[in-house]
């Protein structure tokens, strides 16, 4: 019962993350698009609680302005204080895709609230942050859901069927895995188009990591489908004149579920990785859209580098969803870290290191 | 030698194979290197089909692979557009510079990843194995591109370390002393990120398997026999655990080479990396196709290299390799 209530705890601390990432437009105080060209790279402001040693009922914050004789260092006006609101009225927004709110958690009258500091157009870093998790989390949760899908339909056909299909699927998938996973991931986004719409742009990310990353899961699946084929209930159901589709989704597909719901685990934080090396190489989701690989994109030129290291924040956002994703797998007892490793006699391309592709935590 | 020979037709087809596939990819591809042009009024619909031509892009697939291969025969690995030269030689001098960062990565990494593996396996339990044991699972958690964009930023703000490129300005006057040390000054930055993010998987690893081999009975009657502590471990439990170690290292070259290719980009090393990229934005087929093998090159050498090792270092394949 330890196991699951461990499997639990890590269910809900992922449920709280995503949960904050799908509330993005509550509790991201503005519109992640709106520019505020007067505040370009403001740093993260600080929230203040007391004045000349009074003690305010609200949290407030001193609007900014430019530092005398200079003309890109903010200091605070001290004579501006601007309390915060809770719940108040901003920017509208999508809640879930089609609910339509101007409520927020928090904002303020007069100047804007920068929590992490803004971009080169003014834009809130706090508001992309969230809503640029939307995209990448999206892009990461399809990408592996469709390799989940793609990886049981190949390898439950290889493995129910054998014979040449079994053969020409699973050299594909050992060619899929001889390559190096960003070179493949590269290769592979090298020949579709490169300038399209954000949205266009999303669905090719999830085209490629799904073509990328179906050869592990498929592999797997086969290996399950072999072994349950030859078992005694498989067998009988087939003597007692059971069909082919009746015995695959009667008997043989409920084999494969743990194993490819443990794949999906350890792949949906992979492919939420893939897609920010995509998006911060410009070979991803597009300007003005954010997610978290194009909100690091910024970070090539050398003077953002050195002069705003508030940039670097959105890199910090997937750690906690690593650390999530990585203690559900440990609770569904997968190391992730520790794939058992068996010794090898010989052949090029194996099936241990789970870890090592499409695998970027290595 | 029929084991080598059986090794070596499998990497050939292997390479076959990969080749095969980018190509396929590659029809994928709206649009080529001279699209481009089409937006400059001053060359002529008729110029860019007698370009088109010239570079065989007109062709069928089959002709243009068989092309290609022809050309591989040569040594040239096709035709870049954009450098007007073969592709080979371009690539050679990117991947030397790849390699001399994931190999000194891979020592480093393996050099330290050994003796903490065992430390930790020796210490199993005390302080020494769950300090290294949370360090593990911190760098775990900590993703490549984080952590190279990190360490970028701390160099950037420090001024410790260079932040990009491979030497200095002015690195030809340098005394040979010199040169080195600027060169490892360069390589500081992007070695120590591929070191930290391979190594906790690699001391995980190490840490499993020289326990494992110091729960097999011999280990205790090597204990028994009185022979010294590090000669133990070093000698004996380590030997016992190399099999899956040695299996280990033939991945963690492709781990490495991805992990290298987005450290070159994140630290603009000029290695395959910032190369593939911009062919890839060009549109320079062949020299991304070219990139895409010499990494397989490179994982097939790496596990190549795995193999005659694990050959060499356990005789249950010297005895068995062949039958199989």
């Amino acid at each position: 019962m330890m196991r699951r209530r461990r499997i639990r705890r890590w269910l809900v601390a992922l449920f709280v993350l995503h949960a904050g990432v799908v509330l993005a437009g509550f509790l991201a105080p503005y519109d992640p698009v709106e520019q505020d060209r007067q505040h370009a790279y403001l740093p993260p402001m600080r929230i203040h609680f007391s004045e000349h040693g009074h003690i305010h009922a609200r949290p407030f914050f001193y609007a900014q302005r430019l530092r005398e004789g200079s003309f890109e260092e903010f200091t605070e006006d001290p004579s501006n204080a601007i309390p915060i609101h809770f719940f108040s009225s901003g920017a509208r927004y999508r809640l879930l895709g089609f609910v339509s709110l101007r409520v927020h958690l928090f904002g303020a009258d007069g100047a804007r609230l920068y929590l992490l500091g803004s971009d080169g157009f003014g834009r809130d870093q706090l508001s992309r942050i969230l809503c640029g998790g939307q995209i990448s989390l999206l892009a990461g949760l399809l990408g592996a859901g469709c390799v989940v899908f793609l990886g049981g339909l190949l390898g439950t056909a290889a493995g129910f069927y054998g014979g040449w299909r079994d053969v020409l699927l699973m050299r594909m998938a050992e060619l899929f895995l001889a390559l190096p996973w960003l070179y493949l991931l590269l290769a592979l986004r090298a020949f579709l188009p490169l300038a399209v719409s954000p949205s266009r742009a999303f669905l090719l990310v999830i085209v490629v990591l799904a073509a990328v990353g179906w050869a592990r899961p498929a592999r797997l699946v086969r290996g399950v489908v072999l072994s349950v084929k030859e078992r005694d209930f498989v067998r009988a159901a087939r003597g007692f004149g059971a069909g082919d589709a009746h015995l695959v989704r009667r008997h043989i597909r409920p084999e494969t579920r743990s194993v490819l719901l443990t794949q999906a685990t350890v792949l949906v934080p992979q492919f939420v990785l893939a897609e920010m090396t995509l998006s911060f190489l410009g070979l991803g989701i597009p300007e003005p859209v954010a997610s978290w690989g194009n909100l690091l994109a910024i970070l090539q030129q050398y003077s953002v580098l050195v002069s705003y290291w508030w940039m670097y924040l959105p890199a910090l956002a997937i750690v906690p969803f690593f650390v999530g994703y990585q203690g559900l797998a440990n609770a569904l007892q997968v190391d992730v870290a520790t794939p058992k490793i068996e010794g090898k006699r010989g052949g090029i391309l194996h099936d241990e290191g789970a870890l090592y592709s499409p695998a970027p935590i290595d | 030698m029929r084991y080598l020979l059986r090794r070596m037709s499998q990497m050939i087809v292997l390479l076959m194979g990969v080749s095969i596939l980018t190509f396929l990819f590659s029809t994928l591809a709206p649009g080529n290197y001279f699209d481009e042009m089409r937006l400059n009024p001053q060359i002529s619909a008729a110029t860019l089909a007698s370009l088109r031509a010239q570079y065989d892009l007109d062709r069928p697939l089959p002709w243009r692979y068989a092309r290609w291969v022809k050309s591989v025969a040569h040594g040239e690995l096709g035709y870049s557009f954009a450098y007007n030269s073969p592709v080979a030689p371009l690539l050679w001098i990117r991947a030397r510079n790849t390699l001399l960062l994931t190999l000194t990565a891979m020592l480093l990494a393996w050099g330290l990843a050994l003796p903490l593996g065992i430390w930790s396996a020796e210490s199993s339990g005390h302080l020494a194995d769950r300090f290294i044991s949370l360090a593990t699972a911190t760098l775990l958690v900590i993703p490549e591109l984080v952590l190279a964009l990190g360490l970028l930023i701390l160099a950037a703000r420090s001024g410790w370390f260079p932040t990009g490129g491979m030497v200095s300005v002015g690195f030809a006057e340098l005394p040979q002393l010199g040169k080195l040390r600027d060169l490892a000054m360069h390589m500081a930055l992007p070695v120590s990120a591929l070191v930290l993010s391979a190594l906790p998987v690699l001391v995980r690893h190490v840490r499993a398997a020289v326990a494992e081999a110091m729960g097999a009975p011999f280990f205790r009657a090597t204990v028994a026999h009185g022979i010294p502590r590090g000669r133990l471990l070093y000698r004996y439990a380590l030997r016992a655990a190399a099999n899956p170690l040695i299996s280990l290292l033939g991945f963690s070259v492709g781990a490495l080479l991805s992990g290298s290719l987005l450290v070159e980009m994140v630290m603009s090393w000029p290695g395959l990396g910032p190369l593939l990229l911009e062919a890839i934005l060009a549109r320079d087929l062949y020299v991304v196709i070219g990139g895409v093998l010499f990494s397989t090159i490179f994982l097939v050498c790496g596990n190549f290299i795995a193999d005659l090792l694990l050959y060499w270092a356990d005789p249950r394949i010297r005895a068995g390799g062949n039958a199989r």
